[in-house]
């Protein structure tokens, strides 16, 4: 059948199982606009490119499927940028399609020409350029098995504007062979038997579970493994949700602003199983303090991961799902024996970490005059119930929302972990809203990312998107306030953000319901309001501007070394 | 001591920028690189010479593993390898010094390729520190002009190629069990 290469485009979009996509659409992307002109497919129209990155991560982030997002060449490719990076740092699959100039114009600094192919080769798994048009098919659905196998990454497809054009007879592609793209799945069988074997000798695990577990679709054998083990468990800002957080193992997320509980327990534990995730800076702190005890179990899908930053006493590269399967399988043979053994020492390690919470818990601050931030938190929290979709930016916000609010499954909690991207929250509540319909989606911002973000509430109020929009607000861009603060000499530096809209006339000029609230009695029924209505909304919430997240590891701090609280004496303001 | 990667990568568009950029993405400068089509033309093999902290050698085998056009990625640093390189120099000989150039030449098993009043150009290859010697002895006669080719290694130890079979695509997969193309 003769097809135009826009058209084979959309039909090899439909056949990956695309039912969404967010895109801006621009002069070399014309021609495939105008076959989606009649094409069932959806298209979200965003209002800036970088945003139609984040709401396909959104979108991603909240199913699992690859999320796509399109956008044109020169400008509109160079504004995705951030939002490749950022899934590229998260590990999400995302198809990235982007217009180029006619085939015959690339390299003659054509109007809106750039270099998409080399410009995104590094925030990219994989890219292509697609010169011929009997290419196109096969290379689009290389793109989604690439973005959605193995470590989960960003793909990018360059399409120039004579491709789309052309016609071409449509061959459907029923293979993929790229004999240099590794997947190892299976992990080593000799190696999952050494691990059981560490597991059984163990007086202290830890389980140190992260994003890989929700990629890998792994709760279930995580849930097992933890219980199976009796070990205490912390998940990573990536993992939260992984394991519930109202298990009774979940100690709490480890590293620079988390419990004290977690990061007592890696310190002293002897054993860390180490599960889908990368050891990052965050986590371990000063890396030659970190967990100074513990062998380490490392599982994870991608071998460059494996002793990058801590040596493995077993390594094993796989997928963790199946992996688990297995190890879990091997334990459960051996637990009466290994439970025999080791029972009074794990009842010795678990009074332990119960001593570590009771001494130094997270504290729910909150106060008679102003709102805490903490407070904040708690309360979205109980109004969700562990079933609300929280997205949010980067930031104090994100580290209080990533303490308070306890997510009991995966895929609940949507932030921009690695890259830390402003202006991330809104949008990848706008592709979580699409995904899942059925839920209420809260987006927690900062007023600082909020304001990057500003543009989208066009795209909610215009799709009627009922997201909850909630601005912690104090005024400042709070986490570089609190290091300068307490790195700097409390010398503030183009840290103030003294102009915020009126909440409730901007949210009224888009067509839907703000409101701004600073006492802490208004926030409850505030929020209540909030999630009743059937809309979008915009809670402008303004919280004590000096709060600071607590606690703390300084950079370059091991993370036994935590900083419990503000330094006294402390200024209160009045 | 430098560190030699040999590689098998796919004869594709970018394919040399995305192995070269996972050493310029960690600040390794190039010390040399080659690159030829091999037996298969659909195939090329690169020799890449670098200074890499010895703590990193790993990581960046395994990061070029990672890229998709790659079909193999080696360290020949410490493994049983041939190195050769090849260079080509232009000296300066007049009357008085030819014979003895021609002399120094044949002892380190170079050929003369060019001749001329004022001197000679000659080709010679070796291992990259009796280029170094050649090199120094022909400056010893007088100016030269040389150009180098790289270092080209070949591992003496067969080295298991692992390939990954085709499969089929989601949409040709879509009747049997989703998971299992995703999962590779």
């Amino acid at each position: 059948m003769l097809m135009s290469g826009a058209k084979m485009l959309l039909e090899c979009l439909v056949r990956e199982g695309v039912d969404c996509f967010f895109g801006y659409p621009g002069g070399v992307t014309l021609p495939f606009y105008d076959a989606l002109y009649d094409h069932p497919i959806r298209h979200v129209l965003v209002r800036h490119e970088e945003n139609a990155c984040f709401a396909a991560e959104g979108y991603a982030r909240a199913t699992g499927k690859v999320g796509v997002c399109c956008a044109t060449s020169g400008p509109g490719a160079t504004n995705l940028i951030t939002g490749l990076v950022d899934s590229m740092m998260d590990s999400i699959p995302i198809v990235a399609l982007t217009g180029q100039v006619s085939t015959k114009l690339i390299g003659s600094d054509a109007f809106q020409e750039a270099d998409t192919f080399g410009i995104t080769r590094s925030c990219t798994k994989h890219n292509y350029l697609v010169k011929k048009l009997e290419d196109l098919p096969q290379v689009v659905h290389e793109a989604f098995y690439i973005a959605a196998s193995g470590r989960p990454g960003p793909v990018l497809v360059d399409v120039p504007k004579d491709v789309f054009q052309g016609q071409s007879h449509y061959q459907p592609v029923t293979a993929i062979h790229l004999p240099g793209y590794k997947v190892y799945t299976e992990g080593h069988t000799g190696q999952i038997r050494r691990a059981a074997q560490l597991i059984g000798e163990s007086q202290r695990p830890m389980v140190y579970a992260g994003g890989g577990i929700i990629a890998a679709g792994a709760s279930g054998e995580l849930r097992a493994l933890v219980e199976l083990v009796d070990a205490p468990a912390v998940t990573t800002l990536m993992g939260l949700g992984a394991l519930s957080a109202t298990h009774p193992n979940f100690v709490s997320m480890p590293g620079m602003h988390v419990s004290y509980a977690a990061n007592m327990g890696m310190t002293h534990c002897d054993l860390i199983i180490a599960l889908g995730v990368r050891f990052d800076d965050r986590v371990t702190g000063r890396l030659a303090a970190f967990a100074p005890h513990a062998k380490v179990i490392h599982v994870d899908i991608d071998p460059a991961e494996i002793g990058k930053n801590r040596a493995a006493d077993v390594p094993i590269v796989g997928d963790v799902k199946r992996v688990l399967g297995k190890l879990n399988k091997l334990l459960e043979d051996a637990l009466p024996v290994d439970q025999a053994k080791r029972a009074a020492a794990r009842k010795a390690w678990w009074a332990q970490l119960r001593k570590w919470q009771a001494e130094h818990p997270l504290v729910p601050v909150t106060s008679d005059s102003e709102i805490k931030p903490q407070h904040l938190m708690m309360e979205i929290d109980r109004l969700s119930g562990g079933k609300a979709i929280v997205t949010s930016d980067v930031g104090q916000h994100q580290m209080w929302a990533a303490q308070f609010i306890r997510f009991t499954e995966p895929r609940q909690w949507i932030n921009s972990g690695g890259l830390g991207s402003m202006g991330f929250g809104l949008p990848s509540a706008i592709g979580a809203q699409f995904a899942r319909p059925d839920k209420l989606v809260f987006s927690i911002v900062g007023d600082g990312g909020f304001q990057m973000s500003i543009p989208e509430l066009a795209t909610v109020a215009s799709y009627g998107l009922p997201i909850k929009i909630v601005v912690m607000n104090n005024g400042y861009l709070g986490m570089v306030r609190q290091w300068q603060e307490l790195f700097y000499n409390n010398r503030l530096s183009a840290v103030e953000l003294d102009c915020f809209p009126d909440a409730e006339k901007l949210a009224g000029a888009y067509g839907f319901k703000g409101r701004t609230i600073d006492k802490p009695w208004e926030l409850t029924p505030a929020l209540e309001e909030a999630v009743r209505d059937p809309g979008p909304y915009l809670l402008n919430v303004k919280v004590s501007p000096h709060e600071c997240v607590y606690p703390m590891v300084p950079a370059g701090g091991a993370i036994n070394e935590m900083v419990l609280g503000p330094p006294q004496p402390v200024a209160v303001p009045k | 001591m430098l560190q030699v990667i040999s590689l098998l990568v796919e004869n594709k568009p970018g394919a040399l920028m995305r192995v070269t950029g996972v050493l310029s993405a960690r600040g390794y400068n190039i010390e040399s690189l080659t690159v030829a089509r091999t037996l298969d033309p659909g195939l090329s093999r690169m020799t890449i010479a670098v200074d890499v902290d010895a703590a990193l050698r790993q990581q960046v085998i395994k990061q070029m593993n990672k890229l998709v056009n790659v079909l193999q990625a080696v360290d020949l640093t410490e493994e049983r390898a041939v190195l050769r390189e090849l260079v080509l120099v232009k000296v300066r000989a007049v009357q008085g010094t030819r014979t003895a150039v021609l002399k120094e030449a044949e002892i380190f098993g170079a050929r003369v390729v060019d001749s001329s009043p004022e001197g000679f150009a000659l080709e010679a290859t070796g291992d990259l520190e009796k280029l170094d010697e050649f090199i120094d002895v022909m400056r010893s006669y007088g100016e030269v002009e040389c150009t180098r080719s790289g270092v080209v290694a070949v591992a003496l130890e067969p080295k298991k190629l692992r390939l990954q079979p085709p499969v089929p695509t989601k949409a040709a997969a879509n009747s049997e069990e989703k998971d299992g193309v995703l999962n590779g």
